[in-house]
């Protein structure tokens, strides 16, 4: 950048300032519904469903209905009878712009107004909620009557949204769910995936340019394909053994198969990219495979070790199919994205509980990705050849 | 400590050829050089020894021992890459101790040795360290020590100065020399393509060309007494001036007559009488000219260019055979010598060298080096 005759891609003033706006863009489009989502699940439900999420710190204002106090809480006083009290149950914290005593018309009166309701009956509100009605005749019957008004709520953020979500929306079973099967399914593919992509790049036996072309070619058989033969296939051999048809093993089975081709692809090309005066040395040094690929290969590997593992716990996570076929929907086995399924279903108007669940459901792949993005960018090669 | 011999050793990939039936051997304790242009099979006869080729045909012999089958670690050698091929994610220390790890030796042996390999390459401060927080050079160095660590009967160098750049790779070519000093028991077997490299370190150098050796020789062996024209003009820099010429009396006295030179010049090499009146080549090394002081003069022409280098001047001298076969005189800086002049140049007799139609010099030399 402090080179104006730099070789960059923004040559120019305008073209840097051209590639910081793009840069700028793609960052708000794709933080801003994460935001959007964060604090709208934080947010007071009543509030979400008055303004939007970008509101939140300003007071809304929403209309509400209450019953002023019943007839027994009447006074007479200077030949009247009078009801006093607040429409609050909690005074202070919100205060009335206007009121009215028919839904048609909610905010007939403003605060403070002495509304005439026929027949010499009065009501007044107050800004602070306090009210004073009162008629020339006693009031009767055991419901108060009911009111309209518009009250200014100054914002209200709550983690109360994620206590019920946690707990009784039956998210943090699903949570540990998904992690049930995201975990295994992760590290057991990258086991089997290093030990392959190791043999592929640096051993010679027959038939290995062949096998690498058939991992190539698995790459592209679409996954909707294999599920049903392979859900057959696991019931067929899971009966031998007296194994029901939808349990854990079986998904991470399923997810390993699904994941191994583009890991042993993925591995094998960055293992075979590493110096092969490297793997001379270790073997003049009297290193055996194992040992070449337990102390040279696999630390060197850890960056592309690091980003499969990123990809893999990714789309585990936040799959849906697999999960449907493989795991029951039961309470015990249903993942992060059935029950926002079902959710969405059973509690669609309820968006504390959807933004809720979905902020939950991105946390761990957020936290994933920042703990190990630095492996995409370290050169751990620096300084094992030159100008590495 | 040992000696290598190596018959017939031939090396294909397929239908191609690298190594054509190589003979060699090797004496305990020697420095040998394997020197030649690219592809010419060099790296790979290396390779070959050190075990990570498969050689496919005669045999390799360490210490009276076939070792065509024998896996690399229990050859008794030791390698040093061009690229240096430290580990990057072991320190210094655990670079040197890798192979006697492997072998599960005993700790305090470990240590002892990699100290003292580090003593003797200056590396004990950088022992904690990583290869990406040192230098080209240093890393070359950890490189050397790793090789001194496994205590090989043989060391095998890669090409391991050409990554450094010039500065570097003098300092570190003599530290090579020091260290031969040091270990003079120890085989040592240098693959490399910078001449000066093999003439200052080597006790005999092998030129090869096109995976066959050409020439086995001590370097000044090789530069006296080349025994074709590749070597010739391989050894030695600038290139030996060659030209053609034809024999005009045989014997042990060579007459002949030099395309561009004079028609009588007498060659104390011996030829035999069949060669009388054939087409030979005729050279004479840059540095063996020199300003005809008598009468006679080997070459006579005009000066086309000139480089001076301070202390000496590359001079170009046109001798009539047209501008793009000049002659290169290599006379002293302070010579005056000025463009467009006309320059006669004589060589001593002692300094010619006839090379017949098929290359090959007149002189007797080894192209496989036999056990002596």
């Amino acid at each position: 950048m402090a080179q104006p005759s730099g070789n960059s891609a923004g040559k120019s003033f305008f073209g840097r300032f051209g590639v910081h706006l793009a840069v700028l863009f793609f960052v708000l489009i794709w933080t801003l519904p994460t935001l959007g989502i964060l604090v709208t699940s934080l947010r007071d439900k009543d509030q979400i469903i008055a303004s939007g999420w970008w509101t939140a710190f300003s007071s809304s204002s929403q209309t509400a209905a209450t019953r002023l106090a019943p007839a027994e809480a009447q006074v007479q006083k200077d030949g009247r009878f009078i009801i006093e009290g607040n429409i609050f149950e909690t005074p202070g914290t919100s205060t009335v712009s206007a009121f009215g005593t028919r839904s048609a018309q909610p905010t007939e009166f403003a605060a403070g107004e002495v509304a005439d309701l026929k027949d010499g009956v009065t009501l007044q509100v107050n800004e602070d909620g306090s009210y004073l009605f009162s008629s020339p005749v006693a009031f009767e019957g055991n419901n108060g009557r009911r009111v309209y008004y518009a009250a200014t709520v100054p914002p209200r953020f709550t983690t109360e949204n994620y206590g019920t979500v946690l707990y009784s929306a039956g998210i943090g079973r699903s949570f540990l769910n998904s992690l049930t099967v995201t975990i295994p399914a992760t590290i057991i593919p990258i086991m089997i995936a290093a030990f392959a992509a190791y043999a592929l790049a640096w051993m010679r036996f027959p038939g290995r340019a062949l096998l690498i072309a058939v991992i190539i070619g698995l790459l592209v058989v679409p996954l909707q394909m294999a599920l049903i033969p392979l859900l057959e296939l696991y019931n067929g051999v899971g009966n031998l053994f007296g194994v029901p048809s939808k349990t854990y093993l079986g998904i991470w089975l399923a997810h390993t198969g699904f994941g191994l081709p583009f890991a042993i692809y993925l591995l094998r090309s960055y293992m075979a990219g590493l110096p092969r005066e490297l793997m001379e040395s270790a073997r003049i040094d009297g290193a055996s495979d194992f040992e070449i690929f337990v102390k040279i290969v696999l630390p060197l590997s850890f960056p592309v070790l690091a980003s499969f593992a990123i990809f893999q716990f990714l789309w585990v996570w936040n799959d849906l199919l697999v999960a449907m076929v493989f795991l029951g929907s039961g309470n015990d086995q249903l993942v992060l994205t059935g029950r926002l399924n079902a959710l969405l279903g059973s509690r669609g108007g309820d968006w504390e509980i959807l933004t809720t669940s979905a902020f939950i459901t991105i946390i761990v792949p957020l936290i994933v990705f920042f703990s190990l993005q630095r492996y995409f960018v370290r050169g751990l090669l620096a300084g094992s050849v030159k100008g590495g | 400590m040992a000696d290598l011999k190596l018959r017939n050793v031939e090396k294909a990939y397929g239908t191609l050829k690298i190594l054509h039936g190589i003979n060699l051997d090797i004496k305990s304790g020697e420095f040998i050089v394997f020197v030649g242009p690219s592809g010419c099979g060099k790296s790979t006869l290396l390779r070959s020894i050190a075990g990570l080729e498969e050689i496919t045909g005669g045999t390799l012999e360490i210490d009276n021992e076939v070792v065509n089958e024998v896996p690399p670690s229990r050859r008794g050698i030791a390698m040093v890459f061009q690229s240096y091929a430290l580990y990057p994610h072991m320190t210094v220390y655990d670079n040197m101790a890798f192979g006697m790890k492997i072998a599960r030796e005993d700790k305090a042996e470990i240590d002892r040795r990699v100290r003292q390999a580090a003593e003797i390459l200056q590396l004990t401060k950088y022992l904690d360290r990583l290869p990406k927080a040192m230098s080209g050079g240093q890393r070359q160095r950890v490189a050397i020590g790793r090789a001194i660590v496994r205590n090989p009967k043989v060391f095998l160098f890669d090409e391991p100065l050409s990554n450094l750049d010039a500065a570097l790779r003098v300092a570190t070519r003599i530290e090579i020399a020091k260290l031969k000093e040091s270990m003079p028991n120890a085989t040592m077997i240098y693959v490399t393509h910078d001449q000066v490299e093999a003439m200052t370190l080597a006790d005999r150098i092998v030129v090869l060309k096109d995976g066959r050796v050409e020439q086995v020789g001590s370097p000044m062996d090789l530069y006296k007494k080349p025994g074709n024209l590749f070597v010739a003009q391989f050894i030695g820099s600038p290139a030996m001036n060659i030209l053609p010429a034809r024999v005009s009396k045989s014997g042990a006295v060579t007459e002949v007559a030099v395309d561009g030179g004079a028609a009588n010049v007498l060659v104390p090499i011996a030829t035999p009488s069949s060669a009388s009146g054939a087409e030979i080549s005729f050279g004479v090394r840059p540095e063996d000219l020199f300003l005809a002081k008598g009468p006679n003069a080997l070459f006579e022409g005009r000066v086309d260019y000139i480089e001076q280098l301070g202390e000496v001047q590359l001079v170009y001298v046109d001798i009539g055979r047209g501008a793009d076969k000049v002659l290169t005189a290599k006379l002293p800086g302070n010579a005056k010598v000025e463009r467009g002049q006309q320059l006669r140049l004589d060589a001593d007799a002692g300094d010619l060298h006839i090379f017949d139609a098929n290359g090959s010099s007149f002189v007797p030399h080894e192209t496989e080096a036999r056990a002596a």
